[in-house]
């Protein structure tokens, strides 16, 4: 590769993730997984439901432990990791305290953390502006938008200036149109802040649009299938999406997806597995 | 742009008449039931022992009314109030209290919190009015701790209840966002398990704050001071002056609702952010 030798922010090596182990409902969640990720670098996570995309990231998140494997984020076991408050986190559901105003929402891992009521609220304004809701700080909750909701999220996550952002399909339930709009506010967050981002999604386009690179998953059991780089250049806009290599990244991903996807017609009773393409 | 003062007037006046549109079916319906209820007394010729007229009910409480203002007199239904209601608040406040307290020391431990939680719900399915004679015995027929006792003990189990499952029933995410900060388990309480529980807490107290006069007046039933409203009905009635027992009925109602009410403005002011209440902001 060109690039130089990079910071390392997450390394995963050989990770197993077994839920119920022993159990009749023994699940293996991830198997074998080699990752890594470099220090501000864009990461999305792609796969069909059951592929352990979310496990990946809640196992970077020490959300949950890996059953066997090594797991490193920068550099630290992500326990360690998480003590230090390296971690940003955004949901689906923007999971803002209803009882708290949107800047009382963004200072809560601030008041936690200890900082001053000055620096809070210095940072919570700064947070707020960089998602353009600087207007909205005394609102509560309900008063804003899906949209405006999940930005909030992101200003909180980023509050305290967590060096990698995980993300759980944090646009999921927004419309197409908001979606879209998030995706390049994102994008631009991105490039102020430089954050390690892992970023779950269902979303091809999504995917292709945001990431350095898309780790494309497989379920039963849950395996990365390929790593696919994208060289889209950034700043990254409108424009991008009617750029022929994005088309193409597009189409790559979702051939790689339709493989992933074909052995979900898998025959439970027989255990065995009937790609789709052998059923053409 | 200041509104003037005109405005001002004129979008006041159009509150009050919005309001008064709005709770109008309400008071006709208020109404109406008081009308009716006299209309038929009078044509069906029922007697006063068995449903007196309203204007009569009206009547003797207005005469109460006088005697309770006057200086030499003394009203026993306003002194029969009194009492009742501070055996309903003092059994409130000790019950809610200690509701809320052993949930919150409970819930610390949810090995606890589960282990009592089963007896906790058996015990508020139990009729503990039941146990009235029993608290007149142990703490005197007419020491107000006998019924204080009971309400407490009426109240106690589903306060107790509601604030454990609104300590515990946290939005998962929400305690993971919780994790990814590092927060201590202190902090998870104050911060999120405790304003989570705020909305729990309050129903079971609006739920509280009516079993709370019932528990006192149905303990009163049992026997207690003269002036108590149980004792008060349940003598009226005896006597055969149902006019004055359905005024002690009247002032449990009132004092039951406002009772109410005070909880429901304290809820107000503790969880302005709470669902029911945007609309109304």
């Amino acid at each position: 590769m060109a690039v130089a030798a990079k910071d390392i922010a997450i390394s995963a090596k050989g990770i197993h993730k077994v839920f119920n182990p022993g159990a009749e409902e023994e699940v293996i969640a991830l198997q074998d997984i080699n990752l890594e990720i470099e220090a501000s670098e864009f990461i999305s996570l792609i796969g069909p439901s059951g592929c352990g995309k979310s496990t990946l990231m809640r196992l970077v998140g020490d959300l949950i432990q890996p059953t066997a494997g090594e797991l490193l984020v920068n550099g630290k076991m992500p326990a360690r990791a998480r003590l230090d408050r390296d971690y940003g986190m955004v949901f689906q559901a923007a999971t803002l305290y209803e009882w708290r105003s949107v800047t009382k929402n963004v200072q809560l891992p601030l008041e936690i953390m200890g900082y001053s009521k000055s620096e809070r609220q210095k940072r919570a304004q700064a947070m707020l502006e960089m998602v353009e809701l600087g207007a909205f700080a005394n609102h509560f909750p309900w008063q804003l938008s899906g949209g405006m909701q999940q930005r909030v999220a992101i200003a909180r996550a980023l509050a305290f200036d967590p060096s990698v952002l995980l993300m759980d399909e944090p646009f999921g339930a927004l419309d197409e149109f908001t979606r879209e709009r998030m995706n390049l506010e994102l994008l631009k967050i991105w490039e102020q802040t430089r954050k390690t981002i892992i970023f779950v999604t269902h979303s091809i386009a999504e995917a292709v649009f945001l990431s350095n690179r898309i780790v494309v998953m497989s379920p039963r059991p849950g395996r990365i299938t390929e790593i696919v780089r994208n060289t889209l250049p950034y700043p990254r806009d409108f424009n991008t999406r009617n750029d022929p290599a994005y088309h193409d990244l597009v189409a790559n991903v979702r051939d790689l997806l339709r493989d992933a996807v074909g052995s979900l017609s898998a025959d439970p009773s027989s255990g065995e597995y009937v790609s789709a393409q052998g059923a053409d | 742009m200041a509104p003037t003062e005109l405005q001002r007037t004129t979008s006041l006046i159009a509150s009050i008449r919005r309001r008064l549109t709005y709770y109008l079916p309400t008071i006709a319906i208020a109404v109406g039931v008081i009308l009716l209820w006299e209309v038929i007394v009078v044509i069906f010729d029922i007697q006063q022992f068995l449903l007196p007229k309203p204007s009569a009910i009206f009547a003797e409480f207005m005469l109460q009314v006088d005697l309770w203002l006057a200086p030499d007199e003394r009203s026993i239904l306003f002194e029969s109030s009194g009492a009742t209601f501070w055996e309903a608040f003092g059994g409130f406040i000790i019950g809610c209290g200690g509701g809320i307290l052993v949930a919150l020391i409970t819930s610390r431990w949810t090995i606890v919190s589960e282990a009592t939680m089963p007896f906790a719900i058996a015990a508020n399915s139990v009729p503990i009015i039941a146990f009235a004679p029993i608290m007149n015995n142990w703490f005197g027929i007419t020491n107000p701790a006998s019924k204080m006792a009971i309400v407490a003990v009426i109240v106690f189990f589903p306060t107790m209840i509601n604030t454990v499952r609104g300590l515990t029933l946290v939005d998962v995410e929400q305690l993971e966002l919780m994790r990814s900060y590092a927060a201590t388990p202190a902090r998870i309480m104050f911060s999120l398990r405790i304003p989570n529980a705020l909305p729990f807490i309050f129903s079971a107290l609006r739920v509280a704050s009516a079993l709370s006069l019932i528990g006192a007046v149905v303990a009163e039933f049992f026997g207690g001071p003269r002036a108590t409203l149980g004792v008060y009905i349940t003598q009226e009635a005896g006597a055969f002056d149902f006019a004055k027992a359905w005024t002690a009925i009247l002032m449990a109602s009132i004092i039951g609702i406002s009772f109410y009410l005070v909880v429901l403005l304290a809820e107000r002011r503790l969880m302005p952010w709470h669902v029911a209440f945007r609309q109304a902001g």
